[in-house]
């Protein structure tokens, strides 16, 4: 059943329904409402968890890590700044294989201070181990917490996630999301069992050093894993749109892109701007279609190839830079592509909340099929 | 697809105003979204809210450049703010003033109603807070909300005599419309 709510309240009424255990996180906007509503929970007694409260965004997430050693279900969320600061201990989270699931409400990193909405917090951790999953509304925002925990805490993945939704965009939206109940929930979603944790009967040391005899074999581990969750991803979202009817089976999802001579690639909530964007430009006969990339940790090169074997020029949207070389999706797609003839153009746009429009999403488009590209897309350039 | 823009000041409830015209539609059964201009809010200062109505999900994410609708909460906005920019022809305008004769600025095509929603609310709310007079001018002009879902939408914000307060001032609002609309 649809109801109508805030993006933020959406995403936490069902991350109380996926029953975390331990609670910490700092309030920062654009996530702020999130977290306020958890509390509020915890402190109703809606949630049987406990809700540390801290001075900083790195003892938050230091305190999910010790919590989730213990063998607790964990969530966090934070955006930015706060992101960064967090830094240090989100790489230990995964070197640990602690399944922890936070939302990134998707923020700018200063300076200059920005609060709007681009995706550069959690794409500058993507090497940090921390799966990553793009919502393109509120609906998939909330679903996209149940996918998690369930592949996180896959015994064959032991690793934990980011889901990103967009912030202001998606987190201060109102609009008409269907909530799982709660038994709905436990169906799909089984009480966390942890692989191993925290015993005094059976004492274990997590985040050890590693001389250079193992160090490197952790790491072959942690990718090796990264790589299975793109199966656990696939079998999570087969079985979450058995249940619930929405599919999410797919790492990538293409939008019109059967016939289309030239594509898009995007994530999270521009999509829906772009995909209305593409029945426009299809009204007016222009063969153009989107993929949006749900998943980009792990990343996934062979669907993208196999999406897009048949185009003949890519639009990447980028809402992060790689300071000194472009788009990270941009720069990865072009990866994903290398060798196979097509003409991929990356197109930094919309940083710090400039709002995008269908007409922009067309000129990006115009400009692809001109073989104008790797810039960035709309500057004032009287300002410059 | 519909699209209603609101001009407010920050303070006036203008976010609010957007949230719960969008709850009344999704009540109505139309797929509806509601969201700021995300700022740094401050009292006073001219602000913006959204509100899209369709009868499919809506996907679009941009703010509203060219509405079908605007509310004015705030007359002392216009010369600062060019609240008209965009509206398409055949736009509704609902503009909170006491000038009957009200004419500033407006495009050739949209119909404005004006309605002194701030002795409303102040006589029905003891405050000068125009939002949900307004929502009352807004369901009346154009159809897009009907003043039951409304009721359920203030309702549900609202508890006690403040609910009811603010019904008292919609309605008041709608039937003044009403009768000009």
């Amino acid at each position: 059943m649809l109801e109508f709510m805030e993006g933020s309240h959406a995403v936490a009424e069902i991350v109380k329904r996926c029953r975390p255990q331990v609670i910490s996180a700092y309030p920062i906007t654009p996530q702020t409402h999130i977290v306020e509503d958890l509390a509020q929970m915890v402190a109703n007694c809606e949630i049987d968890a406990e809700y540390i409260t801290v001075e900083s965004e790195f003892s938050a997430l230091s305190a999910c890590l010790g919590a989730s050693a213990a063998g607790s279900r964990v969530y966090s969320a934070t955006t930015s700044q706060g992101l960064a600061l967090m830094f240090e201990v989100c790489f230990n989270v995964a070197g640990m294989r602690q399944p922890i699931v936070m939302t990134i409400a998707n923020r700018s990193l200063g300076a200059p201070l920005s609060i709007w909405n681009d995706q550069q917090d959690s794409i500058s951790l993507r090497d940090s181990g921390w799966l990553q999953f793009y919502a393109e509304d509120n609906q998939e925002a909330a679903d996209l917490h149940m996918i998690a925990y369930k592949v996180c805490e896959d015994h064959d993945i032991l690793l934990p996630a980011f889901v990103c939704f967009d912030g202001f965009i998606l987190t201060h939206t109102y609009e008409p999301v269907a909530l799982p109940t709660q038994e709905e929930v436990d169906a799909y979603l089984p009480a966390f069992n942890p692989y191993q944790r925290l015993d005094a009967a059976n004492p274990l040391s997590f985040g050890m050093y590693a001389t250079p005899e193992y160090y490197m074999e952790f790491r072959y581990e942690v990718d090796r894993a990264m790589e299975r969750a793109k199966q656990a991803f696939i079998k999570a979202g087969r079985e979450f749109g058995e249940q619930f009817d929405r599919d999410y089976s797919a790492l990538v999802e293409g939008y019109r892109l059967e016939d289309a001579d030239t594509a898009l690639v995007a994530m999270g909530s521009i999509c829906g701007t772009a995909k209305d964007a593409v029945d426009e430009m299809r009204e007016h006969g222009r063969k153009v279609g989107l993929l949006n990339i749900r998943v980009f940790r792990p990343f996934p090169a062979q669907e993208i190839a196999d999406a897009l074997k048949d185009v003949s020029t890519v639009a990447v949207l980028d809402k992060n830079i790689s300071l000194g070389n472009g788009g990270a999706v941009g720069t990865e797609v072009k990866a994903a592509l290398y060798g196979s003839g097509i003409s991929v153009y990356d197109y930094i746009i919309a940083l710090g909340g400039r709002d995008v429009r269908k007409r922009d999403i067309a000129a990006v488009v115009d400009l692809a099929e001109k073989g104008e590209g790797d810039m960035f897309y709309g500057l004032r350039t009287e300002v410059l | 697809m519909r699209e209603l823009r609101i001009h407010g000041r920050g303070g006036q409830g203008s976010v609010t105003a957007a949230e719960l015209i969008a709850y009344a539609a999704f009540e109505g059964g139309v797929f509806s979204q509601a969201f700021p201009a995300f700022g740094v809010e401050r009292r006073g200062a001219p602000v913006q809210a959204f509100v899209r109505f369709s009868d499919e999900k809506v996907r679009l994410r941009s703010q509203i450049y060219e509405p079908d609708y605007i509310i004015v909460q705030d007359p002392t906005l216009i010369g600062d703010v060019d609240v008209f920019n965009g509206m398409k022809a055949g736009g509704i305008a609902i503009v909170n003033t006491e000038k009957s004769d009200f004419d500033s600025g407006v495009p050739e095509g949209v119909k404005v109603y004006t309605i002194d929603a701030t002795t409303i609310a102040l006589e029905e709310l003891g405050v000068p807070i125009t939002n949900t007079t307004l929502m009352g001018a807004f369901a009346a002009a154009t159809g897009e909300i009907g003043l039951e879902p409304l009721e359920h939408a203030l309702r549900r914000r609202f508890s006690g005599s403040m609910a009811d307060k603010n019904v008292r001032a919609a309605e008041r609002a709608y039937n003044q419309i009403g009768g000009a609309a």
